[in-house]
């Protein structure tokens, strides 16, 4: 990474250099905080339940990071969540008497969270690009309504998933492969593959196009609306796969599962250097503020450091210190 | 403005017709408004469901009562629809369960001082003596009955965690008897952390619980929901045989496991959402005959165990 070794010139304060690191050295002072407040925070079991549970949230987020960075927004992501583990928990349910327990029941489950997921981020994206309706109120409106539906699909309760299913689904969250879980696992390649796309991809460089300016990118060529139409889409499929590691935590989903799952992807986009407004997208940085926000939670329940009830003040200022750590020199982003 | 004083007028001296004539009762259309929050979580999806089984029974045991049920996600909703049910549906009672205590108070006021019945149900309004009827669980006893399990079935000096629900009044109720009850049994409370009623909270909660703690002996999860989460963290941990587990409310599939005998699950502590139609049930006996009904009815919270949970069993509810 070129632009993290900036030069220590007075200039070099101005360049993203030094903001780059802001996420990083909250991140690290995060660890060192947990560290020295519990002798148990590095153990691997901590770790691994840390980076498991970050790993919902933090494939949501890599997609988010492009739906941003191209000007847009995504609010429906929880709740299509909710929705998306619905559907799939009824479908292997329905589907179970004629197939029966194994591993093909499994693999259409994962098939339907995936065309779900896949027909939820279309029906945005088409809403944001081809009815030409705000990101914001579009996402508004679907985050409603998948809410709703996954309420009425569970008629108020609580979908569960048959017990015998979920006995052999069960290893894909809680075993993996070298003593990695599998959500880690899944999580690091989505990362990998989403850093690979927004830098070294046309389609990374067409977000970042879009963001700044959408008409300059439009009359240089840039399919504006396609590109855009595609960030929904792959946020959609990132949304059915962190569905298909969330399901066999606990087989069942509710009206309240994924609540706030929005919110949280947007801000680790942003706590990881991602414009809001759009035009530069770091998904590297995503995936730092995606540990940083489950940090924060893992070490509020280690170290009994304040009242519980003052446990989302603490949470507020990392978020806003965080950021303040990498804008404050940089004005120019 | 003009109008609407006029309805009000008008409903109301025909409530205080209603009112002079008792024996006529049974033969008059009675509307009931039943306004409570919507099914959200687990409990309150047990207590829609409980709502719209009793309205059944109880239409087609009185032909002469009818209802109308709303349901609100929001405190402001749940006002808008008992003006509504008052304007345009002319209730002749309400049955409600405030979303939030003081928000209610004034148009639940307005609705009793236009003359109707008015049952509140759960949590009760900021102002004393509105209600004719008023139907609730019983926090104190929540909290209190699980801490008498702890301290019977606990050695002095075993230690114990603790999972909270959503920060409100009705929690520190429950905390503060559960505390009340153990007090002086040497029972160590390692911790206590909100798990916010909600499965996912509760198990990394839980997860942390494991990592921090060498040794825990049983778990007061204080809700059935949050009870799934902790078992499911205790199982990953691969520490089932250390700890049991205490939840609350009485969700199906916890009651199947005590019915079960299963030794992680021991007992659970009601908080039965079916007391909403303990309160429909009692507010349609008032229209439908003269016996006396109001008063408060407070719903004792029991202990589940494997000898009576059949009882406890409702196999077709959500919850």
């Amino acid at each position: 990474m070129s632009e993290t070794t900036a030069p220590g010139s007075a200039r070099a304060l101005h360049m993203p250099g030094l903001s780059a690191l802001g996420p990083l050295l909250a991140l690290v002072l995060l660890v060192a905080l947990g560290a020295f407040l519990n002798d148990n925070f590095l153990s691997a079991g901590n770790i691994t339940n840390v980076l498991a549970r970050s790993a919902f949230i933090g494939m949501i987020a890599v997609g988010m990071t492009f739906v941003i960075t191209s000007g847009g927004l995504d609010l429906s992501v929880g709740s299509m969540a909710a929705f998306i583990a619905g559907v799939m928990i009824l479908a292997m349910n329905a589907l179970l008497p004629s197939m029966g327990v194994g591993v093909p029941l499994i693999l259409v489950g994962i098939a339907v969270a995936l065309a779900v997921g896949l027909l939820a981020g279309l029906g945005n994206g088409l809403l944001v690009t081809k009815a030409r309706i705000e990101p914001f109120i579009v996402t508004l409106g679907t985050m409603g309504i998948f809410r709703s539906l996954v309420t009425w699909l569970a008629d108020g309760g609580t979908i569960s998933l048959d017990f015998a299913v979920r006995q052999l689904y069960r290893p894909v969250y809680y075993s993996g492969l070298f003593g990695i879980a599998w959500p880690i696992l899944a999580f690091a390649a989505v990362a990998i593959a989403g850093q690979i796309a927004m830098r070294h991809t046309r389609f990374g460089r067409y977000c970042e196009a879009i963001g700044s300016n959408d008409k300059v990118a439009r009359y240089s060529a840039v399919n504006v609306d396609r590109v855009r139409l595609m960030t929904y889409v792959l946020l959609g499929l990132l949304v059915g796969l962190a569905t298909i590691m969330y399901v066999p935590r606990l087989g069942s989903a509710s009206g309240s599962t994924g609540l706030l799952w929005e919110l949280e992807a947007i801000a680790a986009v942003i706590i990881g250097g991602t414009a809001l407004k759009g035009g530069y997208g770091r998904v590297w940085g995503t995936v730092v503020g995606v540990i940083i926000l489950s940090l924060i939670d893992n070490i509020l329940n280690l170290a009994n450091l304040v009242s519980p009830y003052l446990n989302g003040t603490i949470q507020g200022v990392i978020i806003v210190l965080a950021v303040v750590l990498q804008r404050g020199k940089s004005t120019s982003a | 403005m003009e109008r609407r004083t006029f309805l009000t007028a008008s409903l109301a001296a025909a409530a205080v017709a209603g009112l002079a004539t008792p024996i006529a009762a049974q033969d008059r259309k009675v509307t009931i408004g039943v306004s409570i929050p919507s099914a959200t979580h687990g409990f309150m999806g047990g207590l829609n469901w409980h709502a719209q089984e009793t309205i059944k029974r109880i239409t087609a045991t009185y032909p002469n009562i009818d209802f109308v049920l709303a349901t609100a996600g929001e405190v402001g909703k749940q006002v808008n629809d008992i003006e509504d049910m008052v304007t345009t549906r002319n209730i002749d009672a309400l049955v409600v369960l405030p979303f939030e205590s003081e928000p209610l108070t004034s148009p639940v006021k307005a609705v009793k001082d236009a003359g109707k019945w008015v049952t509140v149900v759960d949590r009760g309004l900021s102002q004393a003596g509105i209600e004719d009827l008023y139907v609730a669980g019983d926090n104190t006893a929540f909290g209190r009955v699980a801490g008498e399990y702890f301290k019977a079935n606990l050695k002095p000096g075993q230690k114990i965690v603790v999972l909270r629900g959503i920060p409100t009044t009705l929690d520190n109720e429950r905390v503060d008897a559960f505390k009340a009850a153990i007090d002086g049994s040497g029972i160590e409370i390692l911790d206590m952390q909100h798990g916010n009623w909600n499965r996912d909270k509760a198990f990394s909660v839980m997860q942390d619980y494991l990592s921090k703690h060498k040794q825990i002996d049983a778990v007061w999860a204080a809700d059935d929901d949050m009870a799934i989460g902790v078992l499911e963290a205790i199982a990953q941990a691969g520490r089932q045989q250390e700890m049991w587990v205490v939840g609350g409310a009485g969700m199906k599939e916890i009651v199947k496991r005590i019915m079960d005998k299963d030794p992680q699950l021991p007992v659970d502590v009601t908080y039965p959402p079916a007391l909403i139609s303990t309160a429909l049930e009692i507010t349609a006996l008032r229209f439908a005959s003269d016996t006396p009904v109001y008063g408060r009815f407070i719903i004792g919270s029991t202990l589940i165990t494997p000898e009576n949970a059949a009882q406890f069993y409702f196999p077709n509810s959500p919850f």
